[in-house]
């Protein structure tokens, strides 16, 4: 209870600094699900014209917390108070008519509408009983205005522009309403620098028009940026309240992930590039050459050794997952080769490469990875169990011994084989598939942004898995958005850009700039 | 208490459990059984023989359902299985020996996993939506069935083959130790290898399936096999029953039964996640309401909306929003207030 006690005497502290009544207060918030306690006894406090970060681990509570305060979750104890009054939400529109806006990562409008609909949507002023749409259009380019969005026509369809244009759209219908509290959470994912600095700018100018804005952001930097307070959570339970200028960023990672910051240190260290080099005249474990496949990829030439860690760099779209789904046969190729230890092979389906050794973990966890209904164990043995063929089960304590090795090697919490796998978070969920290619021991693992969404403490953890294995043998194809990432842990750096792969660098000295001008430029 | 309501198969026990007692209200002696002849009697006995076939039928639709499937065209299957047996055994020089009975039920075994390999085929290798490709067999099944019979019904006059809808082994009505093996058969065949496990993934994320190594394929068309033969031995059952092969009405509506009798027991149609006792219970239900509406002296004009409404009831306690409602309609659990006392 240490941690609790010194978040209340933190609490009591600020709110002696600023006599205001809290917009949203939230006290003793509990939320169980089968197998998981997803929020314990968590205060929440958002005040006026302010920007509330809420930090934690992936599996913290963030996204439990939000869906409390938005109607999606009801809670199991504790109290909600918006404006002074208390309030039971049972559904998102209860919350929405309380004066709650919340914008999600994908943007939840309806793509095949105009803007002014989407803006409008439920509220559109009538005139004798229809709707008037001079007046939706007026009322539109008002909302617009006040988000500096002058050029974008309230006629136009919503899919005609840019995610991050969609995003402000969403915050526009926010405003239209009215709200007293904008939720964003996770609203920077697939913005450009640009982009979000045109949000952040929005953001300001809606605090300093007094409305209460609760951030979630993976990006620390952003969040330094942009909060004036953040709530810190951790394993479901609150750990404190902040002012963001009193916490160092090392301070406030500690707290999310409960380590000191020697480990922590630590940690970074040990997960620093392996350093075993190739021995002379060794085989590649797979080489491509001109591999291509009409309207994915083309011009794909790359050879994976033993023990090496090949990283795949390049923009969102430039061409690298579907390189890697033709390095899996989850679709085929339809030019160029692919050579096996040293074997011509056809890659005709997933099965066929896992019978080569070569396990890929999909960018996609929830559609491509997860089988959300079935336990942790299921989950975890799926590719070793298919493998095998129906007919030849995994005996009960092999599975058994299997998954608590990897509940406990790569630390996945709840720590319940028999929990559903979609009530663990984003982190754990991606432990999980992680183990599913691990025990299968492939030759060659196949991993597309294994850490995106995924918090500071389970990022480490897979980047140091990711040297282990590949220390003890274990070919590695690396893809991340994030190049301090792929220049961390790649031997190599193969770079696609336009759907082709330009160019490959090795990994001595190389820092983030020369793969940036590579991608920039083109081919050295 | 409140775990054992949350497990799925609560409130098909529990109404199964209601059926029964209202039967028992207005008929003192409709739960008792009585020894005659060497046979067990009793309406429970009549209602597991009467609803043998659909609870066969019902154990393979699990496992398509399961599978993100249906399977439309069983009671057509149903029909071919009866006719072929019938046929064979009616243009057989030896028409009453127990060897023509063994052959005719060889030959609707194999009838019915050809027509399972034809479903099988058209849903994994051409990949036709299951419900269009088995109601090319729903469709067409019943001509097969009757060109097999020329149109007419097909009367036979063997013991052994009576034996299978009509006979008795160990006390017990033979169509009700048939449907046990098979549902032994099911429970083995899926738990004891990881079948269920693996048809369960299809059904649940077909696309993750693939990638972690699945082959879907294979598993589609073990479900849809399966699904036929459970049907072929319920055709069996019912033409052996009547000893007649009725093209035209063998089985008709079986497969709604059978769906309904999934649902009932708790298997999402959405596929996934598969119970075979929910299924078994679920088939006991519908045929305990048939009972039941002759118990009440229900007219038969309302028989079928009153089956309607019971189906729904049951259906509606399943559905998590509905239970939601329920929960909240109580005022605040007791244990939970203490718990905050104590907090």
């Amino acid at each position: 209870m240490p941690a609790t006690a010194t978040a209340r005497i933190n609490t009591e502290k600020i709110s002696r600094m600023n006599e205001l009544v809290p917009v949203v207060e939230m006290t003793g918030i509990a939320i169980g699900f089968p197998g998981v306690k997803a929020l314990d006894d968590v205060d929440f406090r958002l005040f006026q014209g302010e920007v509330h970060a809420l930090m934690g681990e992936n599996g913290a509570g963030k996204s439990t917390l939000i869906k409390a305060l938005t109607g999606v979750y009801t809670i199991d104890s504790g109290r909600i108070t918006v404006l002074g009054r208390q309030k039971n939400f049972s559904t998102p529109a209860e919350s929405q008519a309380a004066g709650i806006s919340t914008v999600y990562q994908e943007v939840n409008l309806c793509t095949n509408l105009t803007v002014e609909e989407n803006v409008m949507l439920g509220r559109e002023p009538r005139r004798r009983g229809s709707i008037d749409w001079r007046g939706v259009r007026a009322r539109t380019r008002e909302v617009l205005a006040q988000l500096h969005l002058h050029h974008v026509e309230p006629g136009s369809l919503l899919s005609e522009h840019s995610i991050a244009v969609q995003q402000l759209i969403a915050i526009a219908r926010s405003v239209e309403v009215n709200a007293k509290v904008l939720i964003l959470d996770e609203p920077t994912s697939s913005l450009d620098a640009d982009e979000v600095s045109q949000l952040f700018r929005v953001i300001r100018d809606l605090r300093d028009r007094g409305v209460a804005i609760l951030f979630v952001s993976h990006f620390l930097e952003q969040v330094y940026e942009l909060s004036d307070r953040m709530t810190v959570l951790r394993n479901g339970k609150l750990v404190g309240e902040y002012m963001t200028r009193d916490l160092s960023r090392m301070n406030l990672i500690s707290k999310m992930i409960g380590k000191d910051l020697e480990v922590l240190e630590e940690l970074d260290q040990e997960s620093s590039r392996s350093q075993a080099r190739l021995a002379a005249g060794a085989r590649p474990f797979m080489e491509t050459e001109g591999l291509g496949r009409k309207g994915a990829v083309s011009n794909v030439n790359l050879s994976i050794y033993p023990g090496e860690v090949v990283g795949l760099a390049g923009l969102l779209g430039a061409g690298r997952t579907e390189t890697a789904r033709l390095l899996f046969g989850a679709d085929r190729s339809d030019e160029g080769s692919i050579k096996v230890r040293g074997q011509q092979l056809k890659l005709r389906s997933p099965r066929t490469a896992i019978d080569h050794g070569i396990g890929f973990c999909s960018e996609d966890r929830k559609e491509e990875g997860l089988i959300a209904d079935l336990t942790v164990r299921d989950n975890l043995v799926l590719a070793m169990q298919a493998t095998k063929g129906w007919a030849r089960r995994i005996p009960r304590r092999v599975q058994d011994e299997l998954v608590a090795e990897f509940i406990e090697t790569l630390d996945i919490r709840p720590a319940n084989p028999d929990a559903l796998i979609r009530n663990l978070s984003g982190g754990n969920q991606q432990k999980v598939l992680l183990a599913r290619w691990m025990v299968t021991s492939p030759d060659l693992l196949i991993l597309d942004e294994p850490t995106r969404g995924i918090d500071i403490g389970a990022k480490t953890q897979i980047q140091k898995l990711i040297n282990k294995l590949a220390s003890e043998g274990m070919s590695i194809l690396f893809i991340s958005s994030e190049l301090e990432e792929v220049l961390r842990l790649s031997h190599r750096i193969a770079v696609i850009k336009d759907r082709a792969m330009v160019a490959e660098i090795s990994n001595d000295d190389v820092s983030i700039e020369d793969v940036l001008t590579v991608i920039a430029g083109g081919a050295q | 208490m409140k775990s054992i309501l949350k497990n799925r198969l609560a409130w098909p026990v529990l109404a199964l459990a209601a059926l029964l007692a209202v039967n028992q209200i207005f008929r003192g002696d409709f739960l008792s059984l009585r020894m005659q002849d060497g046979h067990l009697y009793g309406s429970i006995i009549d209602i597991m023989r009467n609803g043998a076939p659909t609870i066969l039928i019902a154990l393979g639709m699990t496992l398509v359902i399961a599978s993100r499937g249906i399977d439309l065209s069983v009671g057509a299957v149903v029909a071919i299985a009866g006719a072929a047996s019938c046929a064979y055994i009616a243009a057989s020089p030896e028409p009453a020996s127990p060897a023509t009975a063994a052959v005719a039920v060889v030959i609707a075994v194999v009838a019915g996993l050809v027509l399972g390999v034809w479903n099988g085929f058209l849903v994994s290798t051409i990949g036709v939506q299951p419900i269009i490709a088995t109601l090319v067999l729903m469709t067409a099944g019943r001509g097969i069935a009757q060109l097999i019979t020329d149109g007419q019904i097909v009367s036979v006059t063997n013991d052994s083959y009576k034996a299978i809808g009509a006979g008795y082994l160990f006390t017990l009505p033979v169509s009700i130790l048939i449907t046990a093996v098979v549902f032994v058969l099911a429970a083995v065949l899926t738990r004891r290898t990881a079948l269920g496990t693996l048809i369960e993934a299809v059904g649940i994320n077909p696309v993750a399936s693939r990638l972690a190594g699945l082959r879907a394929r294979n598993i589609i068309w073990i479900v849809y096999i399966f699904s036929a033969f459970c049907a072929a031995i319920a055709g069996l059952m019912i033409s052996s029953n009547v000893t007649a092969a009725d093209a035209n009405n063998a089985g008709l509506y079986i497969e709604m039964d059978a769906i309904l009798a999934v649902v009932i027991g708790g298997t999402s149609l959405a596929g996934g996640r598969y119970s075979l006792v929910g299924t078994v219970v679920g088939a006991f239900i519908i045929q305990t309401l048939t009972t039941t509406v002759y118990t009440l002296g229900i007219p038969p004009e309302v028989t079928l909306v009153f089956k309607a409404l019971v189906v729904i009831a049951v259906c509606l306690l399943q559905a998590p929003k509905a239970r939601t409602l329920l929960r909240n309609l109580k005022p605040a659990s007791p244990l939970r207030t203490k718990e905050k006392v104590a907090a």
